[in-house]
């Protein structure tokens, strides 16, 4: 942490300093973590040397997981307990999950978030995926020799808010430091682009395991722009595995399988939809519990016939894009492809038909994402300055509020740039009313119901007044990672109510603890150890950086009160760290770092105004 | 290239722009990015809190200037507002009677067209709404910028919300047209 510590905006504080970082493509189906080195973007292989890790988590009894390849292996034997695509799960409840067949998983209604009963016990898909990521950062931190300093996590494009906060409290709970949630398409662009010094408009066509996105990005000398995006947060190559899965049950009368046959079944179907890539006609044989055997040939052209329709699907969200982004197809300039479901001679060709082109390939379709993040990791960990680029996200999905009769206001509209804010002003429509209730959506449609629910909350404490006049401002705004956050602030009549919420989808920092509780106790002697020091370090650090800030620039720009403010907060921070009492530094940072808000803002207007040419710019009363 | 980034001043100029209707959008593209390489937050993601919440502060602010001067009725809205001239786009529904018999023309035609299917009509329903609006903004460009007849640009305001209405029609009936 280096507060106040600043020369110019975007430089490193300690430039000199090479901070490890990393990104992480936290895939359906394969994860991948990758870093720059040297100037260069390489993915990290395994001991084994390999680079993609299957994203499989199996539940052992005694308490162990297996994860990737290892826990692949069994996922026919152990379906129950071995779960795979657990991506499809984050952020969503039972009832959003239509298609349950085939997936042999003991699902368990919980408000908010689905979750799965395994041996060894119940485990949220964010859990799910906190394994997967834990056994990244160990390879990272193996391979680097050192603790990082954060990690850009990438998600699909389409992902909404309560994907994404499902995806940011899954890195927490790995113990790792989310420097941003990156979109994977645009995570492609920025290794593609980099890569090839382009310009132009460019289309990302990204279908993957479980997630299909579309983006539409501009690229211009030092400047990667999101036009549009639009896809399908559950539509992937699962689907295609589905396809041949359902061909199998009617061709052989097979109906009611048991969880280990149906992983069976679905794990032969996928291979043979890869071997089709090559090859075609495929055999598909399987051995099933009950003693019977299968033996199926599937040709090409069959599979190609009962998939078109999800190839077609594809399709939909492609054309949205390009009409949000006002553009016809002869003004896309290439397509690049990502996914490993691209490989898919059907889906090239229906690309190429589509955008009148051969799209490119050249990167590795399985690891330009993880490519492109780690370089988004390596700027925001502050190791570049120079030649510098810089990145412009949409949210991919209008964000709104529930208005009487259950239609959605919009408030902010797909496709706004990010970060973004919106306020907009309600009224009471009740004599009387002290209390008004906010549902916050996100989605297209115009009924909540057909909308995702995020967040409700109350504000209360309003004046009573005649119906109509009171003003309730509501303001929305969305961060550099695409979360929001709402707040609402009466104004009618100089009496403030404020709340903020996270969307109830997020987890709260109660929620994490829990679940860092429940893993076993050694891990969480680490954890403690591990947080403890890190509190530490930034404690000196943030001292050091007050006292050279103040020494800097006390007298100009503090008078005596505010220096002795800061003075008393620095000792209550110096007595904290006397306790080795991890929580009680944390809790004395912040309050240094609230007592120094003003300051540091006073400092970066005058270190932004030299920056910009020595002019005198905000008035901090503004902010 | 002096940019400079202040709270306080009106999003003309915090991106050193004259205030007129008429603009250079590549020189509104170059002074945004400009300003957002200053202040975006992936610039300050290795930094404070309160350095993070500032240069969110700032990068929001200066998106919203962006959007606001790229869109062509939003800036005129706008510069407007800056003149003290309300657009009365709620309030005055008092539209000439060949302009509201105009719209009706184009609601059914765009309806019928949803109705039948017919893509290549929408198409060109969509390439002569375009054109309409490009007129519009050609004329309140001069009321604005060359007459300064701000009563005459807010009824301008007003006509192209109408058709900024038709154009999200016709958008969504692409889209049923998609499923
Ligand atoms: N050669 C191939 N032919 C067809 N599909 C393939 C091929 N290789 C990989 N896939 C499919 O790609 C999907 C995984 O793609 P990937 O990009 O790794 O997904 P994710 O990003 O969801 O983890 C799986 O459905 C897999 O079956
Ligand atoms: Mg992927």
């Amino acid at each position: 942490m280096a507060l106040l510590q600043i020369s110019e905006p975007g430089l490193s504080a300690a430039p000199h300093q090479h901070r490890l970082a990393v990104g992480i493509d936290l895939g359906t189906t394969n994860s991948l973590v990758a870093t720059v080195r040297n100037g260069i973007s390489v993915v990290l292989n395994d001991a084994e040397g390999r680079a993609l890790l299957p994203s499989v988590v199996r539940y052992l009894a005694d308490g162990n997981v297996q994860v990737g390849e290892s826990a692949q292996a069994m996922q026919s034997e152990d379906p129950i307990n071995t779960i795979i695509s657990a991506k499809r799960f984050m952020g969503r409840g039972l009832s959003d999950i239509r298609d349950t067949l085939g997936v042999p998983y003991r699902f368990v209604d919980a408000p908010g978030m689905l979750q799965l009963r395994t041996v060894a016990g119940v485990k949220s898909p964010v859990e799910v995926s906190a394994e997967i990521l834990k056994v990244l950062r160990a390879r990272a931190e193996e391979a680097l020799a050192g603790e990082l300093v954060g990690a850009v996590i990438t998600v699909p494009a389409y992902f909404d808010d309560a994907q994404r906060q499902a995806t940011k409290d899954a890195a927490r709970l790995a113990g790792l430091n989310v420097l941003r949630l990156l979109n994977e398409p645009t995570a492609a662009a920025i290794a593609y682009g980099l890569d090839n010094a382009s310009e132009g408009v460019y289309a990302v066509y990204d279908l993957g395991g479980g997630t299909f996105d579309i983006s539409i990005l501009k690229l211009s000398r030092g400047v990667f722009e999101v036009l549009a995006t639009n896809g399908n947060s559950a539509l992937g190559g699962d689907d295609f595995d589905q396809r041949i899965y359902c061909w199998l049950l009617e061709k052989n009368n097979l109906s009611a399988l048991n969880a280990q046959d149906t992983r069976l079944l679905l794990t032969r179907a996928r291979a043979s939809k890869e071997d089709l890539t090559k090859h075609a006609e495929t055999s598909l044989t399987a051995l099933l519990s009950g003693g019977e055997t299968i033996n199926s040939m599937l040709t090409r052209q069959d599979f190609h016939v009962m998939s078109q329709n999800l190839v077609a699907n594809t399709l939909q969200p492609v054309r949205r894009a390009l009409r949000d982004a006002g553009l016809k197809v002869e003004d896309i300039k290439g397509v690049v492809m990502v996914g490993g479901s691209t490989r898919m001679p059907q889906v090239q060709r229906a690309v190429a038909e589509f955008f009148r082109q051969t799209p490119l390939t050249n990167l590795d379709p399985d690891k330009v994402v993880a490519l492109g993040a780690a370089i988004q990791a390596n700027v925001l960990a502050g190791n570049r300055s120079a030649d510098d680029w810089l990145l412009l996200d949409v949210i991919p999905l209008s964000l709104g509020i529930e208005t009487m009769g259950g239609l959605t206001e919009k408030i902010i509209p797909r496709n706004s740039t990010i970060p973004t804010a919106r306020a907009q002003e309600f009224t009471t429509y009740k004599d009387g009313q002290t209390a008004m209730s906010i549902h916050v959506v996100q989605g297209e449609r115009e009924l909540v119901s057909d909308c995702r629910s995020l967040a409700k909350f109350d504000l209360r404490g309003i004046p009573p007044m005649v119906a109509g006049a009171a003003r309730i401002r509501i303001t929305f705004q969305v961060d550099a990672d695409g979360l929001l956050n709402v707040s609402a602030l009466e104004t009618g009549s100089g009496v403030e109510a404020h709340i903020t919420v996270k969307p109830s989808y997020g987890l709260s920092d109660t929620e994490i603890t829990r679940m860092l509780q429940d893993s076993n106790q050694h891990a969480q002697d680490d954890m403690l150890a591990r947080a403890l020091r890190e509190q530490q370090v930034d404690a000196e650090q943030l001292i050091e950086a007050v006292e050279n800030a103040l020494v800097q620039d006390g007298a100009e720009l503090l008078n005596q009160a505010g220096q002795t403010r800061i003075r008393a907060s620095m000792d209550g921070l110096r007595a904290a760290l006397q306790t080795a009492d991890h929580q009680a530094i944390k809790r004395a940072i912040a309050a240094l770092n609230d007592t120094t808000v003003t300051f540091a803002q006073a400092r970066m207007d005058k270190s932004v105004s030299h920056a910009l040419g020595g002019r005198k710019i905000t008035d901090l009363e503004g902010v | 290239m002096p940019v400079s980034f202040n709270f306080q001043q009106n999003f003309f100029q915090l991106f050193g722009l004259p205030e007129h209707f008429r603009l250079d959008n590549a020189q509104l593209d170059q002074q945004y990015h400009a300003l957002q390489t200053q202040v975006h937050p992936d610039k300050f993601a290795h930094l404070s809190e309160a350095e993070r919440r500032m240069s969110m502060q700032m990068a929001t602010r200066t998106n919203e200037a962006y959007q606001t001067l790229h869109e062509p009725v939003r800036r005129a809205r706008y510069l407007l507002g800056l003149r003290g001239v309300d657009t009365q786009e709620e309030t005055n529904t008092a539209m000439p009677m060949d302009f509201l018999i105009e719209q009706m023309e184009w609601r059914e035609a765009v309806e019928e067209a949803r109705q039948s299917g017919d893509v290549v009509e929408l198409e060109k329903l969509e390439t002569r709404l375009r054109h309409e609006v490009q007129l519009l903004q050609e004329l309140l460009a001069v009321k604005i910028d060359d007459e300064h007849s701000y009563a005459a640009a807010a009824e301008g305001v007003r006509k192209l919300k109408f058709l900024e209405k038709l154009a999200e029609e016709i958008v969504s009936a692409f889209d049923t047209m998609d499923n």
